[in-house]
């Protein structure tokens, strides 16, 4: 069973490794063993989320690769975070993949090796217990986000590609100019030793120590795009293929569970002095992104970069909740994050099948049949998608409203719920019964800007709904395939299903949100720590 | 040896910075190169500076630590330098995709004016 732990790392990495050298008259046999190696990991993935959730303690399970001491070696640890997050990554990815079956694989060499490196790194940055293991895997995903977001190629896309590409660069600088200072400082790179370490450390040692996961911090949250280091995300996003924005819509996600995980880790209730450290910056940050993201939504022209917009929305939602420091709101956030990346996922595969009717974006298709010679006489109006649907322009539309109500947050699907769980712990901190006075101003603050920014998408998917379903005269009803509406429906349905059966959900993220507050529990089960001090020389 | 180094790391993570923010593609690399250099000077900084130790213990000794460099931060340097090297090649490919789709070598796509 311990094995197990290894296998979301694997799986991906020897099914890219075997796409490289086929040709493309393989592509039935390399779609395939995608669509397979994607099934794999959610099923390795929920029987992770099984274990980690079995009994009422807070069940961490290590593998050490190599089996050598937690100290020595490099670990993984799997809890109820990683492995709900190892879950979220595996729909995603099999949603995406399923999507880019019909056209978008062919637009452009080695789609496949790309993606399963992408879920690789995506998975080892979830299950590391280990900084600098962090950074590696960073780069295992930013590189094949690299390949993924030129996906395509054409004029658009290696413009954002290239500020990204800079942007990214530069963040994985600071990323290793933290993790060593925080080696220096510390002399351990594990997270369970570091958190273990800090609340013993001398005073002078605190100040550099505190930079060093600073710096780091600002690498994290340059991915998870908080302003004012958020502004490459959404020419990038809505610039790339929707497959490949949909599975970025989980790459957002890392920077903040990097954050997530260290700071309530290292600088939890139990770390002395430097208890609480950067949770005011990262509060007062998600509310700025927030306020960015709710007014880039309301500027936003076109439907992808509105859905570019509302990662933001739901980045500086996560970092604000995450920095109002109550276990409840963490809780309510991870719900949140849930449906968030489901919901935003299932709108970047949408939008392109409503953009289809219209003849925006036609120019960038054209470039790429063009550059890679697939389908050179192809029309826009005779697109080959396989079985088309009936009614499309009512699934679409429907789909459409749900995307709408699960990013606003109006009931009564699952984004009201998370949103309801996140106020509901910042207006009662010590459960019912106790008066509003206690509040924190910190509390209505969070309060507005979370109901402003519902207001706020809700206005723009209206209008944005209006524009292109109702208002268009130029459009044409898209022709779209069922493989294609297929995904879309998965995870809508996720969602819907996160709706009725919100009480296990909840209960799992309340119970996920209270092991990350209780630090020790975490570093007792990766490291020993009685036996620690011997150890040391 | 202290202010040697940390003079270097200085002038070269300041040129990379201001290279940085300069608005052609070759600019920018460079500008990138120079700062994974002065961070790869920095991670090796991190271990101290023991002159004349060496990071690997005598074969059959048991050998006194404080006798020894920390070999860690060495061995964080030599995986900085490949995954900086990999990405800068990438970014290069990038760049002459950039040059080649919108005809010059600004970072926002524009062509130059004069």
């Amino acid at each position: 069973m311990q094995q197990l732990a290894i296998a979301p790392i694997l799986l991906p990495l020897l099914a890219g490794a075997i796409m490289i050298p086929m040709d493309d008259q393989r592509g039935r046999l390399r779609a395939a063993l995608g669509v397979a190696s994607a099934l794999g990991l959610l099923a390795v993935a929920l029987a992770l989320a099984f274990l980690a959730d079995a009994g009422d303690a807070a069940p961490v399970f290590v593998y050490r690769l190599g089996n050598w001491p937690a100290l020595f070696g490099i670990v993984l640890v799997v809890d109820r975070l990683a492995a709900m997050l190892l879950v979220l990554t595996a729909l995603l990815g099999l949603a995406a993949l399923l999507f880019s079956l019909v056209r978008w694989q062919r637009m452009g060499a080695h789609f496949h090796a790309l993606f399963q490196f992408q879920l690789m790194g995506l998975n080892g940055a979830f299950l590391t217990g280990d900084l600098f293991n962090l950074f590696v895997f960073f780069e295992v995903l930013l590189a094949a986000s690299y390949g993924l977001a030129l996906h395509g190629s054409g004029v658009a896309r290696v413009k954002a590609g290239l500020h990204y590409i800079a942007i990214n660069l530069a963040a994985s600088l600071l990323f290793l100019i933290g993790v060593s200072m925080i080696y220096g400082v510390a002399g351990t790179l594990n997270m369970a030793d570091l958190a273990a370490r800090i609340p013993a450390m001398p005073a002078e040692d605190r100040p550099l120590l505190e930079a060093g996961a600073a710096i780091l911090a600002m690498a994290f949250l340059a991915k998870a795009a908080m302003w004012p280091m958020g502004f490459w995300l959404a020419p990038t996003y809505s610039a790339a293929s929707p497959p490949a924005a949909a599975i970025f819509s989980m790459m957002s996600k890392v920077g903040f569970y990097a954050v997530l995980r260290l700071s309530l880790l290292l600088f939890g209730a139990d770390a002395g002095a430097s208890a609480g450290f950067g949770g005011t910056w990262l509060f007062l940050g998600g509310l700025a992104t927030i306020a960015f993201g709710a007014i880039s939504v309301l500027a936003t022209q076109d439907l992808s970069r509105l859905a570019g917009a509302s990662v933001l929305i739901s980045s500086g939602t996560l970092l604000a909740a995450l920095g109002a420091g109550q276990e409840a709101v963490t809780g309510g956030a991870l719900f949140y994050l849930a449906s968030s990346a489901l919901a935003i996922g299932a709108f970047f595969l949408l939008v392109e099948l409503l953009e289809r009717g219209r003849e925006v974006g036609a120019d960038v298709l054209a470039v790429t049949q063009e550059a890679f010679g697939d389908r050179p006489e192809a029309d826009e109006e005779e697109v080959e998608v396989g079985t088309p649907i009936p009614a499309t322009m009512a699934v679409l539309g429907a789909c459409f409203l749900c995307c709408a109500l699960l990013l606003a947050g109006l009931p009564p699907l699952s984004g009201f719920i998370a949103k309801f769980a996140m106020l509901d712990g910042i207006l009662n901190p010590a459960g019912l019964g106790r008066s509003p006075s206690a509040v924190p101003p910190g509390g209505w603050a969070l309060l507005a800007a979370l109901i402003l920014s519902g207001l706020a998408t809700v206005l723009a998917m209206t209008r944005a709904g209006i524009r292109s379903l109702w208002a268009a005269t130029d459009r044409s009803v898209p022709r779209v395939g069922v493989v294609e509406i297929a995904p879309v429906l998965l995870l809508l349905g996720l969602c819907i299903g996160m709706t009725a059966g919100a009480g296990p959900v909840l209960r799992y993220m309340q119970s996920t949100a209270s092991a990350l507050h209780a630090a020790p529990s975490y570093v007792g089960s990766v490291v020993d720590v009685s036996g620690q001090t011997e150890a040391r020389p | 040896m202290e202010l040697i180094l940390a003079l270097s790391i200085g002038v070269l993570g300041g040129s990379g910075v201001w290279l940085l923010m300069r608005p052609r593609t070759f600019q920018l690399i460079i500008g990138l190169s120079l700062l994974s250099y002065a961070v790869n000077l920095f991670i090796f900084s991190m271990g101290r500076f023991p002159v004349g130790r060496p990071p690997v213990l005598e074969p059959g000794t048991m050998g006194d630590p404080a006798q020894y460099a920390d070999p860690l931060p060495q061995s964080l340097v030599l995986t900085a330098i490949v995954i900086g090297f990999a990405t800068t090649a990438l970014f290069l490919v990038v760049m002459l995709a950039a040059r080649g789709l919108t005809g010059g070598d600004h970072v926002d796509g524009r062509r130059q004016d004069r």
